[in-house]
């Protein structure tokens, strides 16, 4: 069981997907414009990583070594299809501000590295744990990005006023900004870590 | 049970079922969910309606579509007899967050007549880098820009209509068949 603790979380800090790995950064820099909208594609990614995860782990003796890559991309693309769908029809309201993004969770390379590098070799129940715990981490990270964005650029958070968003630094809401947010986060994530 | 080795009729076998399994699931939750997802489309359209003509009911809602900044968007606008513009929704866009998004609430703010453009006729609306007398979006002209076109445009289609047809009821259940036959198409 302490080993699945540890694939637990090894997602969340020590391989975390965006700042230690540095996987996935399109969604990542497109995406987190604000808390809200970073958390809800981490969560959409994290769906789909732990179905794919399961599925692929399920399926690893069933596909030739040769073929493995074009078989995890029908079936990553089949869930976040899936996913794209159902958020449609009954979550219109999160479907309205990221209808556009949910495609891009095909290419992001956690999904696919995951089901390359762990899922293809352990267990389901392992390999689901690893889908929660990188899902996790992701989601995390996005909505940190998200936030610190959010609040240097309009001066909220969530949504909810912090200060007057006269004195918000649009730069931050824009792509240089996500750059810019991206690198001081990971600065800082690296120094705690390196403790 | 030992891993296939990859032989052609393998890897062919395993790629075939896997799409098949993947094609299938996808048929059915696609079937599932189509209602779901027309009523809601249909819904947004109808809120959109109401919003724009703004409890006139002998107002007309015309919809347009220009290329923004980001790509393609689409808006509907509300307009009375004279036309005389109502209100307006935008019902899908791709702009900027913080900067040509800002354009859902910008040209309807009552408390800046610079940038409000509800109770201004239609037709001639330009930025007033342009030489108009519509303050654009802060950082984001080209939106804005792209956002009054679509209201021109949208003018343009209720003068050219009411000249044929006169009446406005008529004419909003037109502009719906136009929306349904242009969603095809794209």
């Amino acid at each position: 069981m302490s080993n699945g603790l540890k694939v637990l979380t090894n997602g969340i800090l020590k391989e975390n997907p965006t700042f230690v790995l540095v996987l996935g950064m399109c969604p990542t820099l497109a995406t987190t414009t604000s808390a809200i909208n970073g958390m809800s594609m981490g969560l959409a990614t994290m769906f789909v990583l732990i179905c794919s995860n399961v599925v692929i782990s399920l399926l690893k003796n069933l596909i030739p070594d040769k073929v493995r890559i074009p078989a995890f991309i029908v079936v990553i693309a089949t869930f976040v299809t899936l996913v794209q769908l159902l958020m449609q029809a009954y979550l219109p309201a999160i479907y309205d501000v990221l209808g556009l993004f949910i495609p891009l969770i095909v290419v992001n390379c956690i999904v696919l590295g995951r089901a390359e590098a762990f899922a293809a070799k352990n267990n389901v129940g392992l390999s689901a744990l690893d889908g929660i715990g990188m899902g996790l981490g992701f989601t995390l990270a996005l909505t940190l990005l998200g936030a610190v964005r959010e609040l240097l650029g309009t001066g909220a958070c969530f949504g909810c006023p912090v200060f007057p968003d006269n004195y918000g630094a649009l730069v931050f809401v824009l792509a240089p900004g996500a750059f810019i947010a991206l690198a001081y986060l990971m600065v800082i994530i690296n120094k705690i870590q390196n403790k | 049970m030992a891993k296939l080795e990859s032989t052609f009729k393998n890897m062919v076998l395993s790629l075939v079922i896997i799409s098949m399994v993947a094609a299938g699931a996808l048929a059915g939750v696609y079937l599932l969910t189509l209602k779901n997802i027309e009523a809601q489309k249909l819904a947004k359209q109808e809120a959109a309606k109401l919003a724009v003509l703004n409890g006139h009911e002998d107002g007309v809602a015309i919809e347009a579509a220009v290329d923004g900044f980001g790509g393609q968007f689409r808006i509907m606008v509300g307009f009375d007899q004279e036309g005389n513009i109502l209100g307006y929704e935008i019902l899908e866009h791709q702009e900027t967050p913080g900067l040509g998004s800002h354009m859902e609430h910008w040209f309807k703010n009552a408390d800046k007549p610079g940038q409000n453009i509800i109770g201004r006729k239609g037709g001639a609306l330009q930025v007033s880098k342009d030489g108009g007398d519509v303050d654009a979006i802060t950082a984001a002209t080209i939106s804005s820009r792209a956002f009054l076109k679509a209201v021109n445009q949208a003018y343009a289609e209720f003068k050219g209509t009411e000249a044929t047809t006169g009446a406005s009821q008529l004419h909003q259940e037109e502009t719906i068949v136009e929306q349904e036959e242009s969603e095809e198409v794209l």
